[in-house]
């Protein structure tokens, strides 16, 4: 059985070969994509949500922290990066920061009521905190817009140094999204193996033993929701170019549902790849199967039945049970290392 | 003056009386067992001195400071470290990484998100030289939830260890080990007398009579004698309340 937990195989070169293979299907996405019967919004639709589910599985994975209203900050994200591009300027990095900042404010404040609670009560106090700025979105009409939402959120173009490049068509967004995509996922995947990440992976582990090991638990928990909601509110952001408009739905309870399901699915319990295989599955039901069937989330709920109950370590668990029954055979593997 | 000191500790848990009245005196470099009855709140009472659970009443002092209430990461930091009686370790993770997450110079970097953790050697050797007191290095690499019985237990005490502390509290470390593993323990708590002051709740009187310097025995939450292993065995009125139901 394998865990988020395990010891990562050492190797010279920094990148995994795991990730070598992600930034290369992420830089030739473009290539492919209408080759094979999809579209290129897809693809960046799908660098938004690997984005926010690799940044919502470090609160839920890594640090077992099970939140369910978690659509809330991508939400947050996208009213604030139209907010800031209606209000204030019309700036990329400007409404991106805006969008960051909205959802660490947002999550800091959630975090510092849940962050002592652990279990079904943690899930149910970030349900009731996701509802209630689901409930804002749709009442604060002065600000939000209402149910219709924000309409209208600019592109901006993207400004570094003497360089100005537009983002106004797909290919151009997507890569955009995709370039923030891989600077988080590298960052992320050093945060994990770093001391913060196997703190928070303790702490999942046993809570108790964590305080008694001298870590100020709470501290760490809050910490990680408050990172795990900024992650969110950058892909907010680029979803509010993505779609132009920001809306109440994204924060709905349903979506913060959606999240969780594509982490589970995925194998975001044991794998840091796991979220990216759930959000590829997510889609290709979505795009696929939703092409021949009005029916789609029928089947795709199935699948997450027969997958809980068969391999609830999701897609990147059922990968490593192949992996490892074809390479029984050449190696009785021991367990030790020279390290 | 006792390293470590509880006078009069009281705690309730709604209106049940576990500690009436304990009071504890730990010199240092000393091993001060605690014995009882089951149920007579010897567990409760290292929950409470080790800041699980805050006190009622009274006052817990350790090198001459007040530690009344504090949290258990504060204690921690203190040099105050514990074992438990019901297994509690880092299961998902190898025996290696459950010394590290306790050692003193990694928790004060919990917060570094780049540094590679299993790339430092130097956290890594200092971690295997915790586990090689335990006898524990060739085992080093294997995930805490595949070690045997024993081999958990003595990683619990390497856990504790690994902060460096001053005083080590143990929760029955003997609990569920065979006549063999209990001998080896026992030799493990010997040399461990040498480098630290150790307080420790055993049921198994032949262990805790052999090592102790002084014993607190507890019965109904208060502590109803304390004195050396020798004295405690002339004591009739002790080998009737608790001596007698154990031996």
């Amino acid at each position: 059985m394998i865990s988020l937990s395990d010891i990562p195989t050492k190797s010279g070169f920094p990148l995994t070969p795991a990730m070598c293979v992600f930034l290369v299907a992420v830089a030739s996405a473009p290539f492919w994509l209408e080759a094979v019967g999809l579209y290129s919004y897809l693809g960046i639709e799908v660098a938004i949500w690997i984005l926010y589910a690799m940044g919502f599985n470090l609160l839920f994975g890594y640090a077992g922290l099970h939140s369910f209203g978690h659509g809330a900050y991508i939400g947050i994200g996208a009213y604030a990066f139209g907010l800031f591009q209606q209000n204030v300027a019309v700036s990329l990095w400007g409404g991106l920061l805006a969008a960051i900042l909205a959802a660490t404010l947002a999550g800091a404040l959630v975090a510092t009521f849940v962050a002592h609670r652990r279990g079904i009560y943690f899930a149910l106090m970030t349900i009731a905190f996701g509802q209630v700025f689901w409930f804002c979105a749709i009442k604060l009409r002065w600000l939000t817009g209402g149910e219709d939402g924000l309409l209208g959120i600019p592109r901006p173009d993207m400004v570094l140094g003497p360089l100005r490049v537009s983002l106004q068509d797909n290919f151009s967004l997507y890569w955009f999204a995709a370039g923030v995509l891989g600077l988080a996922v590298l960052g992320m995947s050093r945060l994990v193996n770093a001391p913060f990440g196997r703190v928070l992976q303790a702490i999942r582990q046993n809570e108790m033993r964590a305080r008694f090991a001298g870590y100020d638990v709470w501290r760490m928990k809050w910490l990680v929701f408050t990172l795990s909601a900024a992650i969110a509110g950058l892909a907010g952001g680029i979803f509010a170019m993505a779609q132009e408009s920001a809306y109440p739905d994204i924060m709905s309870l349903h979506q913060s549902g959606t999240i969780v399901m594509m982490v589970l699915v995925g194998g975001g319990l044991v794998s840091f790849w796991g979220p990216v295989l759930g959000v590829l599955i997510y889609f290709v039901a979505r795009d696929v199967i939703g092409g021949v069937t009005e029916t789609w989330l029928l089947w795709f709920g199935l699948m997450f039945v027969v997958m809980v109950m068969l391999r609830p370590e999701g897609a990147a668990g059922l990968a490593h049970v192949i992996r490892s029954r074809l390479a029984r055979p050449k190696a009785a593997a021991p367990a030790e290392r020279s390290a | 003056m006792p390293l470590f000191e509880a006078r009069n500790i009281q705690k309730r848990f709604g209106s049940r009386v576990v500690l009436e009245n304990v009071s504890l005196a730990v010199e240092e470099g000393s091993v001060h067992g605690i014995m009882g009855p089951n149920g007579a709140g010897k567990t409760t009472c290292f929950h409470v001195l080790t800041g699980h659970h805050a006190p009622d009443g009274g006052t817990i002092s350790f090198d001459g400071k007040d530690i009344t209430g504090l949290k258990p990461h504060r204690i921690a930091r203190l040099g105050i470290s514990r074992s438990f009686q019901i297994m509690n370790l880092f299961d998902d993770t190898v025996a290696v990484e459950n010394v590290i997450l306790a050692l003193p110079e990694f928790r004060v970097r919990a917060l570094n998100l780049s540094r590679r953790v299993f790339e430092d050697r130097q956290l890594i050797d200092a971690a295997l030289e915790v586990l090689a007191q335990v006898d524990l290095a060739d085992h080093a690499w294997e995930k805490a939830s595949a070690l045997s019985y024993g081999q958990r237990r003595a990683l619990e005490i390497a856990v504790a260890l690994a902060a460096r502390p001053r005083i080590v509290f143990l929760d029955e470390p003997t609990s569920g080990l065979g006549a063999e593993a209990t001998r080896g323990l026992a030799s493990l708590v010997k040399r461990l007398r040498q480098r630290y002051t150790i307080v420790m709740i055993e049921h198994d009187m032949r262990f805790l009579f052999a090592l102790a310097d002084r014993i607190s025995v507890i019965h109904w939450g208060q502590v109803i004698a304390e004195s050396t292993p020798d004295a405690l065995m002339a004591n009739k009125w002790v080998a009737r309340s608790a001596l007698g139901e154990l031996a």
